[in-house]
C-alpha cells in the first residue's frame, strides 16, 4: 500500500511542480530576481493550503497527528540554508525540482543530478567535522514547532495552541499570496499568468 | 505555459496535505545519500553491513540514527525513494502531455540564454556546480525546498523558517546579479 502511495503522490508532485513552472529554470529565475512573482505567490499559497487543511484536518481528528515529522533546528540548517539557495539561483534547481526538470528532458537537470550526488557524498565525507563543530546541536529546543501542537510529541517554541496557530498562519499565507505584487523589480509589463 | 498561481498553489497545497496525511510529509534530499550509498555499496560491498538490528556503515553519516540511512541503503525500494523516482515519472507525463521542451529549451533554458547565450558546456558547469552546493548545503540543513520550506513551514517547524529565511537570503542576491536581462 505504501509503495503504492509513493508512486501515486510522488507522480503527482512531479507532474505539479511542472506544471506551475517550479521545475523550469527561466521560472524560477524569475522568481529569485524578483522580476516576477507568479511562481512565489503560487509556492506561498500552496504552504496556506497545505497548513489549513492539516490543521483543520488534525483538529477535527480527521488526520493523524502522529504523521507529522518536524526537523530539528541548528545553526548548521542556516548556513545549509544559504548554501542550497547560492546553488538554487545558480543552477535554477533544488533536489526535487532538479529531478522532475530531468524527467521532463532538461539534460542540464542531469548534470544537476550528477553534481547533486557528488555534493552529498562530499557531505557524507565530512559529516564528521560538522558534529565536531557543534554547529550540529540544537538550538531553540531543537525540533519544535511555532505553537504547542497536542499529541504531536514535539515541544511548543511557545504555549500557543499549534493547531489555531497553524491554521491562522496557514491563512495569513493564503491572504500574502494574494496581496503579492506580480513583480518587484525590473520593467515592462509582467508576463501573464496563463 | 505555467497554471494560474491560485490553481497552481491549490494542486500544489493539496499534494502537501495528501503526503501528510496519508504517510509523512514529503522530502526529496535524503534521497541523493541513499543512491549515493547504494552506488558506494555496490563497488564495495564492505560499505554497508549488517548487525544484529540493521544496518550500519564505515561512513559516520550512514551510520547515524542508528543505521536509518544504512538500512535504507540495502533496501531502497521503500517508500521515500520510490516517491523521488515517481516524481521524474510525473515529470515525463506532465511534460509529454503538454508536447514537450524544445530543443534549445531542453538543454539550456530561457532565462540563462538571454543572460548567458546558448553555449552549452557553460550551462552545464553552471547546473552541476549548483547541484554541488545545493546538495551540500540541503544535506548539512538536513532537507531541502521540499523538506523545509514546504513541509516544514506548512507544520510551523522553527528549522523550516530557519531554512527559508537563509535560502532566499542567498538566493535573491545571487540572482540579481546573474540575471540582469529578463527572458
Amino acid at each position: 500500500m505504501e509503495i503504492l502511495l509513493a508512486i501515486v503522490i510522488g507522480a503527482a508532485f512531479g507532474a505539479v511542480l511542472d506544471r506551475i513552472g517550479a521545475a523550469n529554470p527561466t521560472w524560477i529565475g524569475r522568481m529569485l530576481s524578483l522580476t516576477n512573482l507568479h511562481l512565489m505567490k503560487t509556492i506561498i499559497l500552496a504552504i496556506g493550503t497545505g497548513s489549513v487543511l492539516m490543521f483543520g484536518g488534525q483538529m477535527l481528528g480527521l488526520v493523524d497527528v502522529g504523521h507529522m515529522s518536524v526537523k530539528a533546528a541548528y545553526a548548521g540548517v542556516f548556513i545549509g540554508g544559504l548554501m542550497l539557495g547560492f546553488g538554487w539561483a545558480l543552477s535554477g534547481y533544488c533536489p526535487g525540482t532538479g529531478v522532475v526538470a530531468a524527467g521532463t528532458g532538461r539534460k542540464d537537470a542531469l548534470f544537476f543530478i550528477a553534481g547533486g550526488l557528488l555534493g552529498a557524498a562530499a557531505y557524507m565525507a565530512t559529516y564528521p567535522a560538522w558534529q565536531a563543530s557543534g554547529l550540529l546541536n540544537d538550538i531553540a529546543g531543537g525540533k519544535v514547532t511555532l505553537g504547542t501542537v497536542p499529541d504531536s510529541g514535539y515541544a511548543g517554541l511557545t504555549g500557543i495552541s499549534g493547531d489555531l496557530l497553524g491554521l491562522l498562519l496557514g491563512a495569513a499565507f493564503i491572504v500574502v499570496a494574494f496581496v503579492l505584487p506580480d513583480r518587484l523589480t525590473g520593467q515592462g509589463t509582467p508576463v501573464p499568468a496563463e | 505555459m505555467v497554471l494560474n498561481w491560485k490553481i497552481g498553489g491549490l494542486a500544489l497545497g493539496v499534494v502537501f496535505f495528501l503526503a501528510v496525511a496519508l504517510v509523512k510529509p514529503i522530502g526529496v534530499s535524503t534521497q541523493f545519500v541513499i543512491l549515493d550509498g547504494v552506488l558506494w555499496n555496490a563497488v564495495d560491498s564492505a560499505a554497508v553491513t549488517q548487525t544484529e538490528d540493521g544496518y550500519t556503515s564505515t561512513n559516520a553519516y550512514l551510520a547515524k540514527s542508528g543505521g536509518k540511512y544504512a538500512n535504507a541503503v540495502m533496501n531502497p525500494l521503500n517508500y521515500s525513494f520510490l516517491f523521488v523516482i515517481a516524481m521524474a515519472l510525473g515529470g515525463l507525463a506532465s511534460s509529454m502531455a503538454r508536447g514537450g521542451l524544445d530543443k534549445a529549451e531542453r538543454s539550456v533554458p530561457a532565462l540563462w540564454r538571454a543572460n548567458f547565450g546558448g553555449g552549452r558546456a557553460k550551462r552545464y558547469a553552471a547546473a552541476f556546480v549548483g547541484g554541488f552546493v545545493v546538495l551540500y548545503g540541503a544535506r548539512l540543513a538536513g532537507g531541502c525546498t521540499s523538506g523545509h520550506m514546504m513541509s516544514g513551514v506548512m507544520q510551523t517547524a522553527l528549522s523550516g523558517y530557519i531554512f527559508t529565511i537563509g535560502a532566499f537570503a542567498a538566493a535573491i542576491p545571487t540572482a540579481l546579479w546573474l540575471y540582469k536581462k529578463e527572458a
